[in-house]
């Protein structure tokens, strides 16, 4: 076997997580409307003003067009072919992990996120969705003693309306783009956190979104707000079963980073990515912002190596004085896959800092693109930015592109930029080969290499999580 | 003093592409031995090298090479580097971002876990490759910087030779280990081979010049030339060709047998 051949083989793994759980579900009709709308809010049994913003959301989307200036092809959704709530039939709001249906539990545990807490690694809760709702979230009672809240947000709009109305499309208006509108009118669950001031959230929080139901869409919406001096560090995981339809995932995330707060996100993202041939797989159409107050940081670390077509670019609003934006990236495409996605750095406030890095793998036939704005505004004094977005290619029909957008309106910013491209050569492939590793243990161990940076800014639990997706061995203490 | 056959090459033809290399090489190689093979450039010596440790771009056209009882031609490189061979690179290959005794230590377990034998765990690993590093004076610092990124031409093939120490192999290949190293740095690594000299292994080393072989004596000395040996003699002989070059050897252009050194 050639070296090429050997690598097709390598770049050819299966997808683990593709079952389907066999689980009652109570889904909506088909389509979008007005109608649909109303009942889905019906459903959650929300107060007035989300049905209202909902619908401010749904009829301003029917203004819009859906974007076509990413680097990506893709036969366009039907909106009215997506089944937009589905939920798994059980006992209405389960009060203890012990009435949480047993075959969600256990599909929940075949994807290595058990919900007895017991079980869990010690120091993490976890906010399990499945399909449209949330199913579990542990370890509420210990966070809530520190004043924290860490829910569901379908909970969050019922108990703590006041705080949801408060932020709730302050970082990405409903108006914001097509689908952060769509998501808007549509939105079924998600994650909610309120981390009070100068609190430090004791334990790495969590969620886990499944898509099980064909023909559903999942639309969650996620919003984290740490007040003044408050840290927390958050995680997404995210799979979904092998289906030859195409599944549209479009989820907004917001977070608030109150003066000198610090936020940590990070994803690991492992959507179906499509078969070989680029059959099914799930449209990831993702708006992820956040805004960073005077002195306060917010970091985004994701691992992308799932989905047939990404379109996501997290960003952070540096609108205080001081403040700092991070963010650190591995994407994987490979088949067919297809990922644009990049960050929006803008900086307003004075002295504000902002560094991306950004690791593009691309095999097979993949196609993967960074794309990244920073933005100096004029009262942005001493602003700082630095980027360095480097690709690497395995086999010759992969690409490769980088579209850096840099705007600067302020005399006294720094701006830098570093790019790089390269393949894994025969020549290393056959040195690990002499010295006893395998092809695979190989191609593991220099994808490994190349996307360290990124990895080490994955909370340590997580990078086994992350090591696993991208099939890499991650260095141990030695070395 | 010579122990038993642990390489054997018949007959052996190997083309690159269209070209063909080697032409009916024979070689027979025992445990304990060290042989140097000598030759003018081209004459294929590396791709001898290349075809003992399985590298892709050649292709074995006729021949044979039996290694401790088992053909090795019919195996992966990583079944070959299991099997106790090891080849010491002319060009040590960089891998940014994998520290040097991560990729070892990985290596050596994946050697261990193909011979059935128990993995070594980090703390174990650490104190072994330490104690190896000194002999080759490594500085322990190499061990957390990425493969080869970055090392000067002495520092690899310390490195190289600080491999072979921790993979203990039975058959060692060092293609031009000598090449680029001043004085200092030649010393050193010689004295690392002559370290790992013992009774049960033997060391393969192909070289240009004599120079090595001031430091590391052969047992066997081969000169190489158009893709097959053809003069073996002891140790004399490499001073032999230090006097005359390659010239009879069928070398267009000789060469002097002293590298020039700035």
């Amino acid at each position: 076997m050639t070296t090429a051949e050997q690598l097709k083989d390598l770049t050819e793994q299966k997808y683990r997580y593709g079952f389907v759980t066999d689980i009652e579900a109570d889904s909506i009709p088909k389509g979008l409307s007005e109608e649909i709308i109303r009942l889905i809010s019906r459903k959650k049994g929300e107060p007035q003003f989300m049905l209202d913003w909902r619908l401010k959301a749904y009829r301003h989307w029917l203004t819009m067009q859906e974007p076509d200036w990413a680097n990506v092809t893709y036969k366009r959704p039907d909106y009215q072919e997506i089944i937009y709530y589905s939920a798994p039939r059980q006992k209405k709001g389960p009060s203890s992990m012990e009435e949480v249906d047993p075959e969600l539990k256990r599909a929940f545990s075949k994807l290595g996120i058990p919900l007895e807490e017991q079980m869990r690694l010690a120091g993490i809760a976890v906010d399990a969705v499945f399909d449209s709702v949330s199913v579990a979230t542990t370890y509420k009672a210990r966070l809530a003693e520190k004043g924290i809240i860490f829910c569901s947000f379908s909970e969050a709009v019922r108990e703590h309306p006041a705080l949801v109305e408060a932020h709730l499309g302050s970082v990405v208006p409903t108006t914001d783009n097509f689908f952060a509108a769509l998501n808007s009118a549509v939105f079924s669950d998600g994650s909610f956190v309120y981390v009070p001031k100068g609190v430090r959230c004791p334990m790495e929080l969590s969620t886990y979104f499944r898509i099980n139901a064909k023909d559903t869409g999942q639309f969650e919406r996620t919003l984290i707000v740490a007040d003044e001096g408050a840290h927390v560090s958050y995680l997404e995981g995210c799979t979904a079963p092998m289906r030859d339809e195409n599944q549209l995932h479009a989820a907004v995330v917001e977070l608030v980073a109150r003066d000198g707060a610090q936020i940590k996100y990070s994803t690991v993202q492992n959507w179906y990515p499509g078969d070989a041939d680029g059959k099914g797989g799930i449209y990831n159409f993702v708006t992820k912002r956040g805004v960073a107050h005077r002195g306060a940081r917010i970091s985004w670390t994701q691992v992308e190596t799932g989905s047939a077509v990404t379109w996501k670019y997290p960003s952070v609003i540096l609108l205080g004085d001081d403040a700092v934006g991070e963010f650190y990236s591995v994407a994987l495409a490979n088949n067919r896959q297809q990922a644009d996605t990049g960050t929006k750095m803008i900086h307003v406030g004075r002295n504000t800092r902002s560094t991306i890095v950004s690791k593009g793998i691309s095999a097979g036939h993949g196609q993967n693109t960074y794309r990244g704005l920073v933005k100096v505004q004029k009262g942005a004094v001493g602003a700082r930015n630095h980027s360095q977005c480097d690709s690497l290619l395995i086999g010759d029909r992969c690409g490769a592109h980088t579209f850096p957008y840099i705007e600067v309106k302020n005399p006294t910013a720094t701006v830098e930029h570093e790019a790089t491209t390269s393949k894994i050569s025969e020549d290393q492939l056959f040195y690990c080969r002499q010295r006893g590793l395998s092809d695979e243990d190989a191609v593991s161990m220099i994808v490994n290499g190349f996307a360290k940076q990124v990895l080490k800014e994955l909370p340590m639990e997580f990078a086994v999580e992350a090591q696993k997706l991208l099939g890499l061995s991650l260095e141990g203490s030695v070395g | 003093m010579s122990g038993a056959v642990l390489l054997e090459i018949r007959g052996l033809r190997a083309r690159v592409g269209e070209k063909e290399i080697l032409k009916g090489l024979d070689l027979t190689v025992r445990e304990g031995e060290v042989h140097a093979i000598m030759g003018p450039n081209g004459s294929g010596k590396s791709t001898l090298a290349g075809v003992l440790a399985g590298r892709d771009a050649y292709e074995v056209t006729a021949g044979s090479v039996r290694y401790a009882g088992q053909d090795l031609l019919g195996l992966a490189p990583e079944a070959r580097a299991a099997a106790g061979v090891f080849l010491g690179f002319q060009y040590p290959v960089e891998i940014p971002g994998v520290g040097n005794l991560y990729f070892l230590r990985t290596a050596l377990n994946a050697i261990r876990k193909a011979r059935g034998e128990e993995e070594l765990d980090a703390m174990d690993f650490l104190a072994f490759a330490k104690e190896k590093m000194k002999l080759v004076e490594l500085d322990p610092a190499f061990g957390s910087r990425s493969v080869n990124e970055g090392f000067s031409g002495g520092e690899k093939k310390r490195n190289e030779i600080f491999q072979m120490a921790v993979l203990e192999p039975k058959l060692a290949i060092l293609d031009e280990i000598d090449s680029g190293l001043d004085i200092d740095a030649l010393r050193v690594v010689a004295g690392g081979v002559n370290a790992l000299r013992r009774s049960d292994r033997a060391i393969v080393m192909v070289t240009h010049y004599q120079r090595l072989l001031d430091h590391v004596t052969p047992d066997v000395v081969h000169v190489m030339a158009g893709g097959r040996i053809v003069k073996t003699g002891g140790r004399d002989l490499a001073l032999e060709l230090e006097k005359t070059g390659y010239a009879w050897a069928g070398d267009k252009a000789p060469m002097p047998l002293t590298e020039a050194r700035t």
